[in-house]
């Protein structure tokens, strides 16, 4: 048996299928830049980015010095002289000093040019807990870059969303943050490393799960929480659908309000925080177009409000299938007369 | 067995790791006294159709913060930060360049990109309050007047690093003010820079103040060239008030980047005469005779002296070039009170390379309020036509 069968038949994890990505996107376009800390001899520390130093030199998956606004500034540079870069912040907190660069200079250089500048930007954040990491290693930020114009925010689910957005995230004209659940970089799927691969476009949700009493809404790390809440509420009679938005930014009204209409009732399950999160913004959506199509308030099953808990205690944060079945069971609703 | 059966050898400690600093390259410390060529022995080596290159330049310059400022008295601008007393530097920034290089300016350099050859409306159009970035910055290898600060110089040097990777002979020329230097992108900018060998130079223009701290508040450094040394880079600290002085280290430095000998950090030293801008009262933190004394070393005095001194300064050339400077305030003046037309609809041209769903419903939104406007004749067809 060849090495290339032998690896065929295992089945990838979503980092491998993240690597891949980036390796066939470096092969296919010289313009195409990896760079971060640890991203090259050490491979990231998640091994995301393994091997490709190896395969294209340095000088195009760098490490760079350890300083998140210089990565992501330099990029910029990058980026105006024709380049591709893909920037690593290795983890979602890490990301903060780099705000500056992303909000007032990434996410609006296309604006202020009037399209003269393009920022083709993939910013990868692993993001997210149940990792078991310390402090400043489990942040769910995506409001925040949801709520800055100009940027793309996407998150992928599944082993074959990871390669197959991440291609079209590198492929975009314009900066895309790339928000990678770190908890599932060691889901498996039968996807094979070598075979061909699809890119899929940015900006359209699925329906992972197809159900008539009501539409679980949900992305990225939570979505494997909302499949085994939907098989464990069918015994309770409830037939749930289930939509991963891959896409936060462009958001995909079309899918997301079609689920709604045919089933009635919502909830979006996500782990970032719930007030102002993205929960928020999906249920003012939801109910904005869907009123007439509801049987209960949009809910939500969010994270706590508070800084993101010590490990030990992590469990009691997120949002789990007990917690999804509870806000299930609350669609049950009736008007108080 | 016996506590000490055989004599213990003795203690000898393991020497660490190698490590020591790197000693090599050399000296990079900046000289004490900032480089001068005006009114020294240098002067004598400096080409005289620069020097007078430089004049023009200079007095052209001048006029420009002068009618810049005045538009902003009627409203024309919404702010202007003159650059009057910092001229040398913004020439000789633009002149030390070749076409093909790059130039990253802060807000108070909107004269280097007109020196660089940017239309003077073109460069305005930000600080009009029309749209932020009036030219195509790869066109002119100029990037976006850059307000927040030093947030400009990792750009300078992701693109002078990018250039090299493609085998150009590209530098990029990074500006920034004293204030901000104490900006984390500053220093995050100069260490990759030194680290990547990266073909940029960066010239911080001192001019005594951030808005109204003084340098003495800013930075304990013994000058802000010395910075240089911290990240393995020359500095190099000159008059910045000396046209001839800022333009040789400039060209000095350009040319050591564009060899592959990496970055610099040049340190003019200068003053702000005017305010930080027209909404700022100077009067409230520095005093009269400091700023006097200042305007006894103009930029234009210097090199007015040194050119007359060698005869190379008579009454036609002055008169010629303000003659120049003159006719350009008079076409900028013109230029400038006639009202921009923008377009609405361009709110939602350039937010992403193809518009979102949510953006095309908000254009609509906009589309049909402008439609009921145009009934009432404030929008008219020229929106439309576009």
């Amino acid at each position: 048996m060849s090495t290339a069968t032998a690896r065929q038949a295992k089945p990838a994890t979503m980092a491998q299928a993240l690597q891949r990505a980036m390796r066939d996107a470096m092969a296919e376009d010289p313009s195409v830049h990896v760079m971060g800390e640890d991203v090259g001899t050490l491979g990231g520390v998640f091994r995301v980015t393994d091997g490709l130093a190896k395969e294209f030199g340095e000088e195009r998956c760098t490490d760079t010095p350890l300083a998140e606004a210089g990565i992501l500034g330099t990029a910029v540079g990058m980026a105006m002289y024709g380049l591709r870069p893909v920037v690593e912040m290795q983890f979602d907190a890490f990301a903060y000093p780099a705000f500056e660069q992303l909000i007032s200079h990434v996410a609006r250089m296309r604006n202020r040019t009037r399209g003269a500048m393009p920022m083709p930007i993939t910013v990868r954040v692993p993001y997210g807990g149940g990792i078991g990491g310390v402090e400043h290693h489990s942040d769910s930020s995506e409001a925040y870059y949801m709520a800055t114009p100009g940027l793309h925010v996407v998150t992928p689910a599944t082993v074959d969303d990871a390669y197959g957005l991440l291609r079209a995230a590198i492929a975009s004209d314009d900066p895309v943050v790339f928000l990678e659940p770190k908890r599932l970089y060691w889901s498996k799927a039968d996807w094979s490393p070598e075979a061909p691969a699809a890119v899929e476009p940015i900006g359209r949700a699925v329906v992972r799960r197809q159900g008539r009493s009501a539409t679980l809404i949900t992305y990225g790390p939570s979505l494997p929480v909302c499949m085994e809440a939907a098989e464990a509420a069918q015994a309770e009679g409830w037939d749930l659908e289930v939509v991963d938005l891959r896409s936060l930014v462009p958001f995909d009204d079309e899918t997301v309000c079609a689920s709604v209409r045919r089933t009635g009732r919502a909830v979006v399950v996500h782990e970032a925080t719930g007030f102002g999160g993205p929960g928020a913004e999906i249920a003012a959506r939801v109910t904005e177009r869907c009123f007439h199509h509801l049987e209960a308030p949009v809910l939500r099953v969010a994270g706590f409000d508070i800084p993101y808990p010590p490990p030990m205690l992590e469990r009691h944060h997120l949002p789990g299938v007990d917690r999804v079945l509870d806000a299930v069971a609350r669609l049950q609703w009736e008007a108080e007369s | 067995m016996t506590v000490q059966e055989r004599p213990g050898a003795a203690y000898r400690p393991t020497p660490p790791p190698a490590w020591k600093p790197r000693t090599d390259p050399a000296p990079l410390l900046p000289d004490p006294e900032p480089y001068r060529v005006l009114g020294t022995d240098a002067a004598a080596g400096a080409d005289p159709q620069l020097l007078l290159r430089l004049y023009a330049e200079l007095v052209r310059g001048r006029r420009y913060n002068a009618q810049a400022t005045a538009l902003t008295k009627q409203g024309r601008l919404a702010v202007y930060p003159s650059s009057t007393g910092q001229e040398a530097c913004e020439v000789a920034a633009a002149l030390a360049l070749e076409e093909r290089d790059w130039l990253f300016p802060s807000y108070r350099d909107t004269l280097a990109a007109v020196a660089r050859g940017l239309d003077p409306v073109q460069a305005l159009t930000l600080l009009r309050g029309d749209w932020h970035t009036g030219y195509d910055p790869r066109e002119h290898r100029i990037a976006p007047l850059c307000t927040p600060l030093a947030t400009q110089l990792p750009h300078a040097v992701g693109l002078a690093h990018a250039a090299r990777l493609k085998g150009d002979d590209v530098v990029a020329l990074a500006m920034v003010g004293d204030g901000g230097t104490s900006e984390g992108d500053f220093h995050e900018a100069l260490n990759f820079a030194a680290v990547w060998q990266a073909p940029v130079v960066f010239l911080v223009q001192n001019n005594g103040f951030a808005i109204s701290v003084p340098l003495a508040k800013q930075t304990a450094a013994p000058s802000l060239a010395h910075k240089a040394v911290g990240y393995g880079m020359p500095g190099r600290l000159v008059d910045g008030n000396d046209a001839a002085a800022v333009h040789e280290v400039l060209t000095e430095a350009v040319g050591r980047a564009r060899r592959g000998g990496g970055p610099t950090l040049v340190e003019a030293v200068t003053y702000r005469i005017d305010a930080h801008t027209n909404a700022d009262d100077a009067t409230r933190y520095r005093g009269d005779s400091e700023v006097e004394a200042w305007r006894e070393h103009d930029p234009i005095r210097l090199l007015e002296k040194e050119l007359t001194g060698r005869g190379l300064l008579d009454e036609d050339t002055v008169k010629a070039a303000g003659d120049a400077a003159e006719a350009m305030a008079a076409k900028l003046r013109e230029r400038m009170n006639a009202d921009p037309v923008l377009d609405p609809m361009d709110l939602f041209a350039h937010v992403y390379a193809e518009q979102t769903g949510q953006l095309r419903e908000q254009a609509a939104q906009l589309r049909a309020e402008l439609d009921a406007e145009s009934g009432e004749g404030t929008h008219g067809a020229e929106g439309d036509a576009r």
